[in-house]
């Protein structure tokens, strides 16, 4: 019988069973930021067991909140960085080198097909982009792993969807995550592993497999995987070039990780997205999606563009074109945070920094800023933002605030028109 | 191993997640103890006030999906703090449950209609609530009525509770 990706991840990298169902697995890379490590450090010290199992396989970043905002999150910083020094860390990337972890770890090369990766993060399925089984954890898990590098998980189920048709101009891998989640639900794969496939998933850049991967545990999701391919091979060709004597080779060492014809699914589900709108959120839960021509007309005060779900080159180019030629609302507050350094240093060369700017948009640093409230671009009791992030949680970005996720593209447009709306890259004619 | 007993306080909607648990800004906290008075502060439901006191609570009752969102381990160690070490639900979001294992507490799974049950013969009831984890029953008791509930979790999950969490276990196993 056949396996799916997850299923010959998982037996790759087999350690123990120790019941039935339940895999504890050999972790390739164990990745850390500032809010979830510091305590299990902490713990490890407390314990006097502070060790890491392989200064190599552990990356660690300052990222959700940079720079640090007061004594408390001084204090977590100063955790992590001591901590990296004295285990050698080499990869460990502080103010000035650092970015958001989704965005700034692929970019580093860190992330490889097959690799079995986790974080204290739950967006870390993003990194499912690659064909990895990459999951957030919680701070025991990651305390394990960075003690032993192994994580127990559960033996997967997978779900596999996959995205088929043409897509409208206008419309982006953003509005195709949110139209997955709402038809599956919030709670539509937990425990399972996602496989996105079929002919839109092969036509997606990394970075759009990346904002497609990043919100599956929105539906539930342990991991997103796309299987690798030549766009994946592509990506990674600078770090591999010394592994690998030619891109085809590469391939053909990660087609290793794909799932079989005869696998077996948990449930399977086709979305033709040929006629799919651009989306937005309307209430606190990420699967309350409409289109965005039906929530027109609805004010807002705040647009966050950035993020590790829509933080990257590809996305802020699209807003860039977006704004172009256009001053914001008076009434809007405009944000993009580029994700990591060399984005904001390519958004810089390629002028798309001066066209947010020119716009009335306020470029942060790269931080994950807004979109979690603890830190930057915090709403007001009554606001509304219109943001390209991941959760509309209530309090999400501040107490009392609402938010409305939709792709950059969308998100510039709102913030021209000081309501939500459709972008003028939407070609397909509103229905109304 | 933890005690898992008190009373129930009653969370009657599906999808509660992390961040009603405990918000995003707290989790500039390095002490668990820290996070004790903002348990449940942005949750916006009748009966679960901010600031409400829960010295008496021990066990919590909810529906579907609990604890979605964020892998933060700060929501079971808000819980764990106000001495709440039991969370019974329909569901639960993969993370939230692995943490509450992880941390030697439990997350018990029953069906639609136990859960609905409970919530008809006692949520709006001063309930108290005690879990055996030998006999795998649950013990339901207001002022005029009792019932006994028996569950599942799987034998890892039962090792991870003996031990203490899943520190202590992988300190021994690996």
């Amino acid at each position: 019988m056949g396996k799916t990706i997850a299923e010959k991840i998982f037996q790759a990298h087999l350690k123990d069973e120790p019941f039935k169902d339940v895999s504890v697995l050999k972790l390739d890379r164990v990745f850390c930021h500032e809010i979830t490590t510091p305590m299990a450090i902490q713990d490890l010290m407390a314990r006097g067991k502070d060790r890491v199992f392989d200064p190599d396989k552990i990356k660690a970043v300052i990222d959700h909140v940079s720079p640090a905002k007061d004594s408390k999150t001084a204090l977590q910083g100063k955790i992590l960085r001591e901590w990296a020094n004295r285990h050698g860390i080499k990869d460990f990337f502080d103010i000035g080198r650092n970015g958001v972890c989704h965005a700034l770890f692929p970019e580093k090369g860190f992330v490889r097909p097959g690799f079995v990766i986790i974080m204290g993060d739950s967006h870390t399925c993003t990194h499912g982009a690659f064909g990895a089984f990459a999951a957030g954890v919680g701070t025991t898990d990651l305390e394990v792993g960075i003690l032993k590098g192994v994580c127990a998980f559960k033996t997967p189920q997978t779900y596999k969807i996959e995205i088929v048709g043409e897509l409208s101009c206008g419309v982006y891998a953003k509005d195709i995550i949110l139209k997955v989640i709402q038809e599956i639900s919030v709670n539509g794969a937990t425990n399972m592993v996602i496989e996105f496939t079929g002919n839109i998933v092969d036509q997606m850049s990394m970075d759009q497999r990346m904002t497609l991967s990043n919100m599956a545990v929105e539906a539930g999701a342990t991991s997103g995987i796309c299987f690798a391919d030549m766009t994946t091979v592509e990506y990674l060709w600078p770090f591999i070039k010394n592994e690998y004597k030619t891109r085809q080779e590469a391939l053909a060492a990660y087609s290793t990780f794909k799932s079989d014809d005869d696998a077996t699914y948990a449930a399977q589900k086709t979305i033709d997205v040929s006629d799919l709108e651009p989306l937005t959120t309307f209430g606190y839960k990420p699967d309350n999606v409409k289109p965005v021509s039906q929530m027109k007309g609805t004010k807002i005060d705040q647009v966050y563009i950035g993020s590790c779900t829509n933080g990257r080159l590809e996305d802020l180019r699209i807003a860039a074109k977006v704004l172009a030629g256009h001053t914001i609302s008076p009434h809007v507050r405009g944000i993009v945070s580029p994700a990591t350094p060399k984005i904001f240093s390519q958004a810089l060369e390629q002028g798309i920094i001066k066209t947010f700017m020119d716009s009335g948009f306020c470029v942060t640093n790269p931080t994950c800023g807004a979109c979690l409230g603890m830190s930057n671009g915090i709403l007001a009791q009554g606001e509304v933002a219109a943001s390209t992030t991941n959760r509309n949680f209530i309090g999400r970005m501040g107490k009392g605030g609402m938010v409305h996720l939709m792709s950059p593209a969308t998100a510039a447009a709102s913030a021209i028109k000081g309501e939500i709306s459709n972008s003028s890259l939407f070609c397909k004619q509103e229905k109304s | 191993m933890k005690k898992f007993i008190g009373t129930a306080l009653f969370i009657d909607r599906s999808d509660i997640n992390t961040d009603e648990i405990i918000p995003a800004k707290y989790l500039t906290e390095i002490e668990k103890t820290a996070l004790k008075p903002h348990l449940f502060e942005d949750l916006n439901l009748e009966g679960v006030n901010p600031g409400m006191d829960f010295k008496q609570t021990g066990v919590i009752v909810s529906r579907e999906n609990f604890g979605c969102g964020s892998s933060r381990e700060h929501a079971p160690w808000a819980l764990e703090v106000n001495g709440i070490h039991v969370v019974i639900a329909q569901s639960f979001a993969r993370i939230f449950r692995q943490n509450m294992f992880n941390g030697g507490m439990l997350a018990i799974e029953l069906s639609r209609d136990q859960i609905n049950t409970i919530f008809k013969m006692f949520g709006n009831s001063d309930t108290q609530i005690s879990v055996d984890i030998e006999a795998l029953e649950i013990m339901i008791q207001s002022n005029d009525q009792t019932k006994t509930i028996g569950f599942q979790i799987s034998e890892f999950d039962k090792a991870l509770i003996k031990t203490g969490g899943w520190v202590e276990y992988a300190d021994v196993c690996y």
